[in-house]
């Protein structure tokens, strides 16, 4: 998919304060052609460690979910993350009220699904665990870390 | 014939085709002809019926007989249990999806 | 056995709440069947060929008489008053209401239960050794290292839309009591030269259309990194486990394309990289879930003695019962496999009845088997006695633990949407045509599994004879297999040639079986004959 993807007039949750981007995302391969670019948009097949060399300058990474059955962007996500990038995380295409806390947690702060979601039903998504088994992308501490008090 | 079979949704029982509804009887179940896809989508969009598709069956004497052994089942119910198939007072009725 | 602290209660009930909440937008139409239904199947849930079927997760097949008891409340209340025993260790329920689905793991939860990732495209439900606990060649009750699993794989948001379904088996003894080797991942907890334990991880192993037997990818895993190599081995395979093909899609296919050694040196890099994030709980977490896991008070004097003089209760005995640990106990299975009956399924009642005696007799705790019998470990052997007259009263005590009536069977056509051929009446034919003709005593161990389908739920690939159910232009069919196992001395089953109708199965069997008594040496079972003398002889007899 070489045509470049922009939008972000179509984000429907967005976790920062900061300013959004305000140009188009480029593909992994022009991104990494080119070293200007500050958006970069991943597909499900394309290797997140390969941004890793010039992580510094991105401000905004999209995540292409074209179904919401492939979950390969769950773990660039985390990749992404725990490489030390804080810039926007953005999940886009079949993204559903089911995954969304999922996708949270792997490290995404901000949200464009091909159709809009009930905000209703997202927000009960968003918090539907209490508590959570393992450590993630997010800064949820783990039930094992509560139970011997770390 | 072509004729639809599917589950309700809220139940999971499998259910046939009859021209206006879901019955619970293959015997009940109308030819729908090249109407297939078109009925599927609508009764699947209103939720009248889930998973459903067409198959192939013929009427005879007997009534409504689907073409494969495993809408056969599905129409009668679990060989190896007599007693919660539809026809649970004929122990013989197994013999029909052979 | 483990218990839910606060905080596995809350998780429980929080995945409840939510899937009440699924099944109303389902219902009220906000989501489609096909955004659905991983949704219900990651809770159990499937679409079968009569109704609804739900699949309730045991842990490591370990069951409380409460448990074992709401079990068949379940079955009573919301299903048609029995369930199903599996080859992985669960039970399931034929004829679910989609509308009380919700109700029933509210009912579940209760007792400690759930229905979480027993299906969908995620890490399963962790098998493990049925006699855990028992056996006296464990190096330690594997259970605690599963229960870690089970805890970090439950809702791991990395790992919910994976390529296909990944299920982990854990043992602790050389003998395998779980086709530990057929898993996706195989982990064998094990001490290494300076006594320390580990794992062994076994990764790529699976049945299906493309069986493999997994091979060893690390020799030891300090137990300190356990969840954090398994992070790496799941990762790995996210990322690069193929999504074009449903068939090609386990990660079985991954460590065969890239090669053994190619995946572990990916899954070392990964592990690397994870060992710096501190991800692993500590071994503190282990040490708190072992406590639930420590012997039962055993009676030190108990008697080792055994009255014998019954001689149906001997036999049963000799078949059924497994040598214990502990002096004076003994683990007892109670077959699922009488005669002519449905292999793994068990009434309402006769679930009742194993709870009371599991309360009773085995210190409230039971196990399912992957053979889809029950297990009770910890039966005082001067219980014995008054726990087979229970079982022969309810018709549970038959005595063919491992002989040829003692069948893996999945569901098969008559209830399974993706099966092709029925396996249960098979089944039925054989383990009454064996019992009729008295061979099935004269044989010995035997391990007969047949599948309805290519998918191989009820194991056919590793059956010492196996049987694999076909569709032949609409019609039953089906193929036969010589030469599986899953234990120690996992094989792969063989085809013998063309396959043949449900009365020529049955036959065939009973010829192989000839085969076998006419050739047999001193001790040999059937598969070692089979090792010996090879398929010629069978197939000459079969087909010649």
């Amino acid at each position: 998919m070489a045509e470049p993807f922009s939008g972000t007039d179509t984000v429907q949750f967005r976790f920062r304060d900061d300013e959004a981007v305000d140009h188009a995302a480029v593909t992994v391969d022009a991104f990494l052609g080119q070293s200007n670019a500050s958006a970069v948009r991943i597909e499900p097949g394309d290797d997140a460690r390969a941004l890793l060399p010039q992580i510094g300058q991105l401000r905004l990474v999209e995540v292409n979910f074209p179904s919401f059955m492939d979950g390969r962007g769950y773990s660039s996500a985390r990749i992404l993350r725990e490489a030390g990038y804080t810039g926007e995380l953005r999940a886009v295409g079949d993204v559903l009220i089911d995954q969304l806390n999922d996708l949270r947690r792997c490290g995404f702060d901000s949200f464009q699904p091909d159709q809009p979601l009930d905000a209703e039903d997202a927000a009960r998504a968003f918090a539907v665990w209490p508590e959570v088994y393992q450590p993630a992308a997010d800064a949820r501490i783990p039930i094992w870390a509560k139970r011997h008090g770390h | 014939m072509k004729i639809l079979t599917g589950n309700d949704l809220k139940t999971g029982a499998v259910t046939w085709w009859t021209g206006s509804d879901w019955s619970l009887h293959v015997d009940d179940a109308v030819d729908v002809g090249d109407e297939a896809d078109e009925i599927l989508a609508r009764e699947q969009g209103a939720r009248r019926v889930n998973a459903a598709y067409a198959i192939d069956a013929i009427r005879d004497a007997n009534g409504v007989r689907p073409g494969h052994i495993k809408e056969r089942i599905r129409a009668l119910g679990p060989t190896v249990r007599p007693d919660l198939t539809l026809k649970p007072a004929d122990p013989a009725a197994g013999n029909w999806v052979i | 056995m483990y218990r839910y602290d606060s905080y596995d209660q809350t998780m429980v009930d929080a995945r409840v709440a939510e899937f009440r909440d699924q099944t109303r937008r389902r219902i009220d139409g906000k989501l489609t069947e096909d955004q659905f239904k991983p949704l219900r199947l990651q809770n159990g849930l499937y679409l079968q060929l009569h109704a609804y079927m739900l699949r309730v997760a045991v842990p490591y097949g370990t069951l409380s008489s409460a448990q074992m008891h709401a079990l068949a409340d379940i079955a009573d209340k919301y299903d048609r008053g029995y369930g199903h025993f599996t080859t992985r260790q669960n039970i399931q329920y034929n004829w679910i209401k989609l509308e009380d689905a919700p109700d029933i793991l509210a009912d579940l939860a209760k007792v400690e239960m759930h229905a979480i990732q027993t299906s969908g495209n995620c890490i399963r439900n962790i098998s493990s050794d049925q006699f855990a606990g028992a056996a006296a060649d464990e190096v330690v009750d594997p259970r605690p290292y599963a229960e870690l699993l089970r805890q970090w794989s439950s809702f791991h948001p990395e790992f919910l839309a994976l390529p296909r379904k990944f299920k982990i088996a854990v043992i602790a003894s050389e003998t395998d009591r779980a086709a530990m080797r057929l898993h996706d991942i195989g982990v064998k907890i094990v001490r290494n030269a300076a006594g320390e334990l580990g794992a062994a991880f076994y990764v790529g192993g699976g049945m299906g259309r493309t069986p493999m037997i997994g091979p060893l990818i690390r020799e030891f895993v300090p137990l300190d990194q356990l969840i954090t190599y398994s992070e790496a081995c799941l990762r790995v395979y996210n990322r690069y486990g193929r999504r074009d093909n449903k068939y090609k899609a386990r990660i079985k296919i991954l460590v065969h394309e890239l090669g053994a050694d190619e995946y572990k040196r990916q899954v070392e890099e990964e592990f690397a990289h994870l060992l710096t994030l501190g991800i692993e709980p500590p071994l503190a977490e282990l040490e708190r879930i072992k406590t639930f896991f420590v012997d039962p008070p055993f009676e030190k004097s108990a008697s080792d003695d055994l009255d014998r003089s019954d001689p149906d209760f001997a036999l049963w005995v000799d078949r059924n019962c497994t040598p214990h640990k502990q002096p004076g106990y003994i683990a007892a299975t109670i077959s699922l496999k009488a005669v002519g009956g449905i292999p793994g399924d068990a009434s309402a009642a006769q679930m009742h009845l194993m709870a009371e005696l599991t309360e009773r007799y085995s210190f409230d705790e039971c196990r399912v088997t992957h053979a889809q019998n029950i297990v009770l470990p910890h039966v005082r052997k001067a219980d014995l006695y008054a726990l087979w007259q229970q079982l022969d009263e309810a018709g549970l005590a038959t005595p063919n633990l491992d002989l040829i009536g003692d069948i893996i069977a999945c569901p098969g056509l008559d209830y399974c949407s993706l099966a092709n051929a029925r396996s249960i009446p098979v089944a039925q034919k054989i383990s009454q045509r064996f019992a009729e003709t008295g061979k099935g005593d004269m044989l010995g161990e035997l391990k007969l599994k047949i599948s309805g389908c290519i998918n191989a739920c009820g194991h056919h690939h590793a059956g010492h004879i196996g049987i694999l159910g076909v569709d032949k232009k609409g019609t039953e069919n089906y193929q036969l297999l010589l030469g599986g196992s899953e234990g120690a001395d996992t094989s792969l089953g063989k085809i013998t040639g063309p396959g043949f109708d449900e009365d020529g199965i049955v036959a065939a069997v009973e010829t192989a079986a000839d085969v076998y008594l006419a050739q047999r040496q001193d001790g040999e079972r059937f598969l070692d004959t089979y090792r010996r003398i090879g398929m010629e002889p069978f197939k000459e007899a079969l087909y010649g």
